[in-house]
């Protein structure tokens, strides 16, 4: 491969490791802080992402609008979109335990993917909607390498937020929603409350990568998602990073990213006539690593550290 | 009214399929507390064995079940072994987390060994019976008379054998289980040979119901887990009739809502069902 080829290849790469880090981010503050379990990541990944295209596109009888709205336009519209959708789930299903949440968030998941590819008024269905446009693309510089840095940008604002809100004393309660509901409740916080806070603005989180992901690679359709991988893959992320921490959830999205696209090198080296089996042996090993992940290090690259909490220096006196 | 009656009679054959599995996810759940979510996979990879034994062997159908049963509970009992045990110290959700992987890592295996596509039992079309307007197919009685002999021996085997007596003892209160002198990891291990053989049943079944490929069990994973919490979880026949339930239920929607959303509706009934009632119909344990 030429340089040109590699600086584009790699570019391409990390902006993927960036969306998918932002969705780690989202599951971190979900999963991590508050101890919630959802594995319907690709839903409100998916809202986002279409939330994202229909306000974005120029006019189309295919689908609804386009509404031919500016990119930040469409971000903030995919963040309220799968917040909505957050908030709607959350108020139904948000007292329920871990192990049931799990089970509602697929059942959500399924749902979303289900609406997207039947009612085609909306999406047009499984032929999906193209044409996506990708911010500052008139730019003289590679419009790859201005994406990679929009990705960067959104993954730094968020990195930013997540842990100023995790230092906060609103993190806090969050994580004692985590180790004890009872002690919490005791000490007077609207435990509900708090954890609707954390799923909603988890889950517009996903969305945002949703939609970071749609104007990426400008085409969007039901099956484009590989729902329950994309899921799948999030998770092993966070668990291998280290749950309960910023920069484990970054680290571990960059770390099994670059596992996952390695192994899609390891089995190219195979003979031709396996080649169909190729994906699915990616996919059984990495089904593999997060048993290990689980067994040997369950608190993952960078296990969670507790924020110090500084007391404010009394004021001198005179 | 015949299209009632003919959705009743699919709901019934989807029922027992869903009654299969969601027996094995309920006591799994009562037992080790936490949703096994390789459970729709473990009756994909049941059904690849069967394949195999029909079309590599040329076993008859019920000549393979057994072996697929067999060869289930095994893989079971490995997994259980080399990874769930492990994880017991462990908060449940683990085990979730690692189930979840489990699954994804079954599913891969299964499309590596019989490839992605679709397969059938037998080729050709079966004759129904016809009666009163309705169509039934020899394989529906076949499945549903299939259902009803497992669930029967089950029921056998656990009121009347002390290891049965044991695992009903454990799934109602593993501590008080254990300082009855109830051998713990004994009774865990023949849960999932029961678990796993029912699901390699379910998925056989689903098989000669409709075709074969390396998805049909996570799909109707979420139908099981609506079945289970609805009958209750821990409870032989709330596992029954919350299979049947969803099943019937399922089935009927299509006179009234689009086929497309099938999966909807037991969603629905499920989070109905955990916010009225969490404990089930039969009140098992929340």
């Amino acid at each position: 491969m030429e340089l040109a080829g590699l600086v584009n290849y790699g570019v391409f790469m990390l902006t993927l490791a960036g969306i998918y880090a932002v969705l780690t981010l989202g599951l971190n503050l979900q999963w991590g802080f508050t101890g919630q379990f959802n594995i319907g990541i690709v839903g409100f990944f998916a809202a986002g992402a279409y939330a994202s295209a229909i306000l974005t596109t120029a006019e189309s009888p295919n689908h609804l609008g386009g509404f031919d709205m500016p990119f930040l336009v469409g971000l903030a519209g995919a963040m309220i979109v799968s917040g909505i959708l957050a908030l709607f789930i959350g108020l139904l299903t948000l007292n329920l335990r871990t192990d049931y949440l799990a089970i509602a968030t697929i059942g959500i998941a399924e749902i979303v993917r289900l609406f997207f590819k039947n009612e085609e008024w909306l999406t047009n269905g499984v032929r999906g909607i193209s044409g996506i446009p990708k911010p500052l693309a008139d730019l003289s510089v590679s419009s790859a390498v201005t994406y990679l840095l929009v990705v960067l940008a959104a993954l730094g604002v968020t990195y930013w937020a997540l842990h100023k809100g995790h230092h906060s004393p609103w993190g806090r309660v969050l994580r004692a929603i985590r180790e004890s509901e009872p002690a919490t409740m005791a000490s007077g916080k609207n435990v509900l409350s708090f954890r609707i806070q954390a799923f909603v603005l988890g889950s517009m989180v996903m969305g945002l990568a949703g939609a970071l992901y749609a104007h990426f690679v400008g085409f969007i359709s039901p099956e484009a998602f590989n729902p329950e991988f994309v899921t799948f893959l999030v998770w092993v992320m966070l668990i291998a990073g280290g749950s309960a921490n910023n920069k484990g959830a970054v680290l571990g999205a960059v770390v099994i990213w670059a596992i996952w696209q390695g192994t899609e090198f390891m089995t190219s080296q195979l003979p031709v006539e396996y080649t169909t089996q190729a994906g699915a042996l990616r996919i059984f090993l990495i089904g593999v690593l997060v048993q290990v992940i689980l067994l040997w290090r369950p608190e993952g690259l960078l296990p969670e550290r507790h924020p110090v909490i500084k007391a404010k220096p009394l004021p001198e006196e005179d | 009214m015949n299209e009632a009656l003919q959705l009743l009679v699919y709901g019934t054959v989807l029922g027992s399929i869903l009654t299969l599995g969601a027996i094995g996810v309920s006591m799994l759940f009562g037992i080790l507390r936490f949703a096994h979510f390789a459970h729709g996979d473990m009756m994909t990879f049941g059904a690849y064995i069967a394949l195999s034994f029909i079309t590599g062997l040329g076993f008859p159908i019920f000549g393979a079940l057994p072996f697929a049963i067999v060869i289930t509970a095994i893989l079971a009992i490995a997994i259980d072994r080399l990874v769930y045990r492990r994880l017991r110290k462990t908060q449940p959700v683990i085990l979730l987390i690692s189930s979840f992987g489990i699954a994804m890592a079954l599913r891969a295996l299964i499309q590596m060994i019989w490839g992605p596509g679709n397969h059938v039992y037998q080729q050709g079309i079966q004759i129904p019976y016809r009666a009163f307007g309705i169509a039934i197919k020899p394989d529906h009685i076949t499945i549903v008379v299939g259902a009803i002999i497992l669930v029967a021996a089950l029921n056998l085997f656990l009121h009347r054998t002390k290891l049965g007596k044991a695992m009903r003892a454990m799934a109602d209160n593993p501590d008080l289980a254990a300082i009855t002198g109830i051998d713990n990891e004994r009774v865990i291990m023949w849960t999932w040979v029961i678990g796993g053989g029912l699901a390699a049943s379910a998925g056989v079944f689903m098989a000669m119901d409709t075709h074969l490929n390396p998805t049909i069990g996570w799909h109707v994973l979420l139908m099981v887990f609506a079945a289970t919490i609805l009958g209750g979880i821990g409870k032989l026949y709330g596992a029954i009739l919350g299979g049947l339930a969803i099943g019937i239920a399922v089935e009927m929607s299509t006179m009234v809502i689009e086929p497309v959303y099938k999966p909807a509706v037991a969603f629905g009934i499920m989070v109905i069902m955990l916010i009225v009632r969490p404990a089930g119909l039969l009140g098992g344990r929340t």
